[in-house]
């Protein structure tokens, strides 16, 4: 390269870090003026493309969506005066890139000056804006963060709430469900588990292992498989020549599609059949008709809860598909918190985490209080039961309905 | 003399630069360094690519294993030395790869550098659940995007020097001869291999340490998040838009596409990858040789423009 050639691309580039230079104070004079609001600014950057979009899809944006749509076709969120305003929706696409989602929280947070941020879909991107969140001031209420370290998050990051529990939480909860019903001769004390090699599978079947042992099960099939594995049929037909008579899963929405599938297939139904993520979706249910009934996963619902009901039923409505039965009904509920605690402090961030953190909320979840920032009154095992996918575990909890084993065969 | 008119320039940009976020908001500091680190990784992946015209989708490779190191080591060692491992690291690696596989060519060789990126995904994965027994990890370093921008500042003013300098020594030379044609290059003495392998490592080296420095503001990684294929294809499409072959073609690619891609994502977040796709096919399309080289030519049209056949094979 001859040296005009290269002053003159030098050159060429000065002048492209200058229009870039222009480009960025002409965007930092996009602010807003604070005074004669007319709306609340709410913003998110969710995975719109990408790896993730399919999980934020039907748990996280159809929720945003429709308590948009509930709260403006109120009148807007009320506030302590007794007036209302609108929200205004600032949506942004995260592309299941971490760097994206940092730093569209950057631009929702200084650039749009939005009033409050909703969390974005899944563990990593919840933590991957947590500090940015806490620094600028925003309650942070993750739900679709499935973590054991929530309570040191928590200390960490003082305005972050932790909604879905953690790994260790639904392995043991299922382990008591498991010990209960061996005791009363439904099942053997032989478990054929599998995990998916990823997050949150890792962190199910490390509690897992421990919880079962513990409660006396022994683990005559523990396989992991790698992510990206459709065809279970070996898996299965293992599972099957055990004597076996739990075989429990920890799986993500393809594999738990394919294993339902497959299990049909060869005929595999063990009296307890535990699939994971994706067998409370209600395209589970539309797949595999009546054979769902008996089979068990995360999550659940309280079927008696009419305020669920009713829920459900809007969701069916707005978004014109039926909520998911583990994550959907807590989304929805964290924006029900947002709103109320709202309506009690006004929209200064620091009076809401405040009234978050230490009020109680009357949600299509039930009555919500957080303990240390964190939900721990949650449903960790469901069942379909009758077309419905309820909650069996904790047993103790109100509403709780009694797990159901063996499973019927399949049909 | 035009040199150091030109360093007196770059060193003025450079300051310029380094003040730039003392006058913005935490978004503006978050755009710098998106495009800091887009520059730096389209520069260090022309650096290679770009002279010998060996297509390579290995970025998110590089990418991943400084992104990794950085979280497996940044709780025990200081963070300098946590850098150090990581260019260690990415170096031994592009070594390894290189030594095996720099004999491939062409379509091949974009394979296998695809296939790379998988194949390191698919081992620490099998790492973290067989042995550590846990996938996600978390980088708790109090850094915030001021203090990666600076890092990412620094590290871009390295690669440009360092490919001003490579470009215009012995083994700049000897890499265009091997772009041109590998076989003459043989000929005339070049030890071929060593050539494409120093500057492999080199690149894959400054890769690394690019996924090292960005790595702590995501605070959680697992493999999913750090070795996204994404990374690799706006490199190459950075670089190419600009001109692989000209030292300041990546950053000039680079900082308007990323620009670009921002507004859209902003503004038009449902189509984001439509647009981007057609991006792609019509910087292939119609600026094959970069948008540098483009301006040179219709500056001068009197001059011939190189034979086809060649630098259809640069773009491909």
């Amino acid at each position: 390269m001859s040296q005009t050639v290269l002053r003159r691309a030098f050159l060429r580039s000065v002048s492209a870090f200058g229009a870039a230079a222009l480009f960025l104070s002409a965007m930092s004079e996009g602010a807003v003026a604070q005074d004669d609001r007319t709306s609340v600014r709410i913003g998110y950057a969710v995975s719109l493309s990408g790896a993730n979009a399919g999980g934020a899809g039907i748990t996280t944006i159809p929720n945003y969506r429709l308590w948009v749509e509930d709260v403006n076709a109120a009148g807007g969120l009320l506030l302590p005066d007794g007036s209302r305003l609108p929200i205004e929706v600032i949506e942004y696409d995260d592309r299941s890139s971490s760097e994206e989602a940092v730093r569209a929280v950057e631009r929702l947070a200084t650039q749009d000056e939005v009033d409050f941020i909703l969390p974005p879909w899944g563990t990593g991107f919840n933590l991957a804006i947590a500090p940015l969140m806490a620094r600028a001031g925003y309650p942070q209420i993750a739900v679709t963060a499935v973590t054991d370290r929530a309570p040191e998050f928590v200390e960490r990051w003082p305005s972050s709430f932790w909604l879905l529990g953690g790994g260790a939480d639904y392995s043991t909860a299922l382990a008591a469900v498991m010990a209960e019903a061996r005791d009363a001769g439904a099942i053997n004390n032989q478990v054929a588990m599998i995990s998916v090699a990823d997050g949150f599978g890792i962190d199910l079947v490390n509690a897992a292992r421990p919880a079962l042992t513990e409660a006396g099960f022994e683990l005559v099939y523990d396989e992991v498989f790698p992510v990206g594995t459709s065809d279970f049929s070996t898996i299965l037909n293992e599972a099957r020549a055990t004597t076996a008579d739990s075989f429990v899963a920890f799986s993500y929405p393809p594999h738990t599609f394919a294993l339902m599938q497959q299990a049909q297939v060869v005929d595999y139904s063990p009296p307890l059949f535990y699939l994971g993520v994706g067998a409370g979706f209600p395209v589970f249910q539309n797949m595999n008709a009546e054979n769902v009934e008996g089979v068990m996963s995360l999550g659940g619902i309280d079927p008696n809860n009419p305020l669920n009901a009713a829920y459900r039923e809007r969701h069916q409505e707005v978004i014109g598909a039926p909520a998911d039965y583990w994550a959907s009904v807590i989304t929805y509920s964290s924006l029900q918190m947002l709103q109320q605690a709202i309506e009690r402090v006004g929209l200064d961030r620091e009076a809401v985490t405040q009234e978050l953190a230490t009020g109680t909320f009357e949600t299509a979840a039930g009555t919500i209080m957080l303990e240390n920032n964190q939900l721990r009154d949650l449903w960790w095992v469901g069942q379909w039961q009758g077309g419905t996918f309820v909650g069996v575990a904790p047993t103790d909890r109100e509403g709780a309905s009694a797990p159901q084993l063996p499973k019927p065969g399949w049909n | 003399m035009n040199t150091t008119v030109a360093f007196i320039l770059a060193a003025a940009a450079l300051a310029g630069l380094a003040i730039a976020p003392l006058f913005l908001n935490a978004y503006g500091i978050g755009l710098l360094v998106g495009m800091t680190g887009y520059v730096v990784l389209a520069s260090a992946w022309a650096m290679f690519s770009g002279p010998t015209r060996y297509v390579s989708l290995a970025t998110v490779a590089f990418f991943g294993i400084g992104a990794y190191t950085v979280a497996v080591l940044s709780e025990t060692l200081p963070y300098p030395l946590v850098l150090l491992c990581a260019c260690a690291i990415g170096l031994t690696v592009a070594l390894i790869v290189g030594l095996s596989t720099l004999r491939l060519a062409g379509i091949y060789f974009v394979i296998f550098t695809f296939g790379l990126a998988e194949l390191i995904r698919q081992l620490v994965t099998w790492y973290e659940v067989n042995v550590t027994g846990t996938l996600g990890r978390y980088i708790f370093l109090p850094f915030e995007g001021i203090h990666i921008y600076w890092q990412l500042l620094a590290l871009a003013a390295a690669t440009l020097l360092l490919s001003w300098w490579i470009n215009r020594s012995r083994l700049g030379l000897a890499l265009r001869a091997v772009g041109d044609d590998e076989v003459v290059a043989a000929h005339a003495g070049i030890n071929v291999s060593r050539a494409k392998l120093m500057l492999f490592a080199l690149s894959a080296t400054i890769i690394t340490l690019v996924g090292a420095i960005q790595a702590p503001r995501w605070v959680y990684v697992e493999p999913a998040i750090v070795f996204n294929p994404t990374i690799s294809f706006l490199t190459l499409i950075m670089a190419l838009l600009g001109g692989a072959t000209r030292l300041w073609g990546p950053a000039l690619g680079a900082i308007p596409l990323f620009l670009l891609f921002e507004w859209l994502s902003a503004n038009f977040p449902n189509y984001f990858s439509i647009i981007l796709g057609v991006f792609f096919i019509g910087i292939v399309f119609f600026l094959p040789q970069g948008v540098l080289a483009k301006i040179e030519g219709l500056r001068r049209p009197a001059r011939k423009a190189p034979p086809e056949n060649k630098e259809r094979s640069g773009a491909a």
